[in-house]
């Protein structure tokens, strides 16, 4: 008796984790191909790696959505000649080793023309030589850690890395400094106190504000590491209120910046948490960030542009459930840089993996109007846009308080 | 200075008694069936996110507001869940293995540990991301004013400490003065010979799980009152540092768990401000007095050497 009971025990077990497995799998079917098109040539996938779940899903989401209105508008319009086009996005869950798994399935299917991703730098690091070794395109339109182009020593002598590899959202090098301008020079804060994740975004763009903000003459009271899971900052927070500082800096994600900006109001400070892109989302509030708050983020909020109108009507129109977050144009952007570059190389004949070559050729020769603004590609693979945003927060959203264009 | 140390104490006290409340779920099935039940992390979680389903879901928005009524249902809703799911846990995955080798329940915790925090992802909403728990106490801080500067202390910190001690004290009352505690105490002992005298095992033991779960699904609302937040992750930390605090404390032992707890919360925090490395290493802290303690007072610090049996 007891041994069936322990058969039946198990079999439930094993149920629930096969249940578990297939909602970690959730993958959203591509739009179907345009009925007036001419798709004899078969499919072609564009890909996707980004996280669809985990923690930073909210922004996964909105670029998932963000590049099926891409692909669908491709299809509807028979961009691609002959073909049709799929949508493949793949959940990397802010994991580095996720993403290495998401990128290799992407990579050995023979008719994946581009890769639009990651979010998070730290799991671009994994994908980038795995795309690379098949030379696969892949456009990021959120990473910024400055390594990812211009390799570990980009301050002094950069160097390509990855010749298959670019964005279109500007780099920490950028970024970092032009949060240290607004923070000291405009909001005249000359006492800091830096917090970072210790992850590829965090710690980079956080190096790269304290440079620029102790060069403006601010000084760095404080230096600190946090986990990315921690929930509990009372303890660091404590730390921080003994150097008495008028602002911190925050390099890390909106999960641990929300409730680290709650509990400094907690633990007696009355000073205003800044960070980078990866603060702006809609969740932030509600985790317990405050009014007054500050992040920079890559380009300019769509809802400011004019090229984004358009974007914006067709996202609304298509009715997805999410928004499109802080990387919703900069992601249709990527992926329609990738569908234009295929159409040139591809020249009206057909699909084979050799092609893959033309379309990075094609991708790095890009001079595209896009929704988030003007597209060309430097040598390294960067964008040549470094237009930026501060934004605040009133009431429980962030609000843009000011786009300018970084000058070194 | 004086104010940081403060407040550095302070704020180890209050996550030592939160990890004090866990630990004792862990020490009481220890205690009874030898059982390292490495799902009760699990249980802590899932108190916290039924207590948040029930708020979202079943409670009147008019009430949601008024901390009185919305924080005692809350208590008693994520004990209720986290008393549920412990109930179901121990008559599917444990009662069957109870007279198997001590290796197969083990397994079986971390299977249901697993489990659990895999279901909580895939089928609550949102809940692949951190969720944010609603405000059921009184907001704000306690600044009182120490030589060079503030100590804070926040009003949830409080009502956890409070609250973790009252129930402590109770639990440890209920085991030394009750009837059903006499059980207890007594399958602890010898389960066969507690037969003998005309207690039933199967009934104890499900008395132990459902305390252990009541404490654990409280401190899981406590802990979202608290930080405002829950992710499916805290579970797992927080249930391995009450682990911790039961093997420090003696295992098996009520007074044990909640020292231990204590001990935990003030070697993290006070770590991580004095000694070198600073906060990223406030972990390393931690298992660095585990180890000593094991090697040199392996029973812990109120454990007694364990008696062998014939």
């Amino acid at each position: 008796m007891s041994r069936r009971r322990a058969v039946v025990t198990a079999a439930i077990l094993a149920g629930g984790l096969v249940l578990s497995a297939c909602g970690t799998n959730r993958e959203e079917g591509g739009g179907a191909a345009g009925g007036a098109c001419d798709t004899s040539k078969g499919t072609l996938v564009v890909g996707m790696v980004a996280p669809l779940s985990g923690p930073l899903s909210a922004l996964g989401l909105g670029m998932q959505n963000s590049a099926d209105l891409a692909v669908d508008q491709a299809n509807q319009n028979c961009t691609v000649p002959g073909y049709a086009l799929r949508l493949q996005a793949e959940d990397d869950q802010s994991q580095p080793a996720i993403a290495a798994n998401a990128a290799t399935r992407l990579a050995s299917d023979p008719n994946v023309v581009g890769v639009v991703g990651t979010l998070n730098s730290s799991t671009a690091q994994t994908v980038q030589p795995i795309l690379l070794e098949r030379g696969i395109v892949q456009i990021s339109p959120a990473n910024t850690n400055p390594t990812l182009t211009q390799g570990e020593n980009y301050a002094t002598a950069p160097q390509r890395a990855f010749s298959n590899y670019f964005r279109v959202a500007t780099t920490d090098a950028v970024q970092g400094p032009f949060g240290a301008q607004y923070l000291v020079n405009t909001a005249g804060k000359k006492s800091i106190a830096v917090i970072d994740d210790g992850k590829t975004y965090g710690a980079g763009l956080a190096a790269a504000f304290a440079a620029e903000a102790e060069r403006l003459g601010a000084t760095i009271v404080f230096t600190g590491k946090v986990g990315e899971n921690d929930t509990d900052f009372s303890g660091i927070v404590t730390q921080v209120r003994a150097a008495n500082p008028d602002a911190v800096y925050y390099g890390g994600e909106y999960p641990a910046a929300g409730p680290l900006s709650a509990q400094i109001a907690q633990g007696g400070l009355n000073i205003p948490v800044m960070g980078g892109d990866a603060l702006i989302n809609a969740e932030y509030v509600p985790l317990g960030g405050r009014p007054g708050d500050l992040g920079t983020s890559v380009g300019a909020p769509a809802e400011t542009l004019d090229s984004a109108k358009q974007f914006i009507a067709d996202y609304e129109a298509a009715n997805y459930v999410e928004g499109y977050e802080t990387y919703g144009a900069l992601t249709y952007d990527s992926t329609n840089i990738i569908i234009n570059s295929l159409v040139t190389a591809l020249g009206g004949g057909d699909w084979s993996e050799d092609t893959r070559g033309a379309v990075v050729e094609a991708v790095q020769a890009t001079d595209y109007q896009g929704a988030a603004g003007p597209v060309t590609f430097d040598e390294f693979g960067d964008t040549t846009n470094k237009l930026l945003t501060v934004y605040t927060v009133e009431g429980d959203a962030f609000v843009p308080l000011e786009t300018g264009t970084y000058e070194g | 200075m004086l104010s940081t140390f403060l407040s550095q104490v302070v704020n180890g006290l209050i996550l030592g008694s939160l990890i004090g409340l866990i630990a004792l779920g862990y020490t009481m099935v220890y205690g009874i069936i030898q059982l390292i039940n490495f799902a009760h992390g699990e249980i802590f979680m899932v108190g916290a996110y039924g207590g948040l389903a029930m708020f979202t879901y079943l409670l009147p928005t008019a009430i949601q507001n008024q901390w009185w009524y919305a924080l005692p249902l809350l208590l008693i809703a994520g004990a209720g869940i986290a008393v549920i799911v412990a109930v179901l846990m121990e008559r599917f995955a444990y009662r069957p293995l109870r007279n198997a080798p001590r290796l197969a329940p083990l397994i079986t915790a971390l299977g249901v540990s697993v489990a659990l925090q895999e279901a909580v992802r895939v089928f609550y909403p949102n809940a692949t991301a951190a969720v944010p728990f609603p405000k059921v106490f009184v907001e704000g801080t306690l600044a009182i004013p120490v030589g060079d500067g503030i100590v804070p202390i926040r009003y949830t910190g409080v009502l956890i400490i409070v609250v973790s001690l009252v129930l402590a004290f109770a639990l440890n009352a209920f085991v030394n003065g009750s009837r059903m505690g006499r059980a207890m105490r007594a399958t602890s002992q010898d389960r066969d010979v507690a037969r003998l005298m005309g207690i039933d095992p199967d009934r104890v033991i499900v008395l132990t799980f459902v305390l252990g779960a009541a404490l654990a699904g409280v401190a899981g609302i406590l802990y979202g009152a608290d930080l405002g937040l829950i992710n499916i992750n805290i579970g797992l930390q927080n249930g391995l540092f009450a682990f911790t605090a039961a093997v420090l404390g003696g295992i098996g032992n009520i007074k044990g768990a909640v020292a231990g707890g204590l001990v935990i919360g003030l070697v993290k925090t006070l770590g991580g401000q004095y000694l070198p490395g600073g906060s990223p290493y406030d972990y390393v802290w931690i298992f660095v007095v585990l180890i000593a303690v094991l090697v040199f007072r392996p029973q812990g610090f109120f454990g007694e050497t364990e008696r062998v049996r014939a």
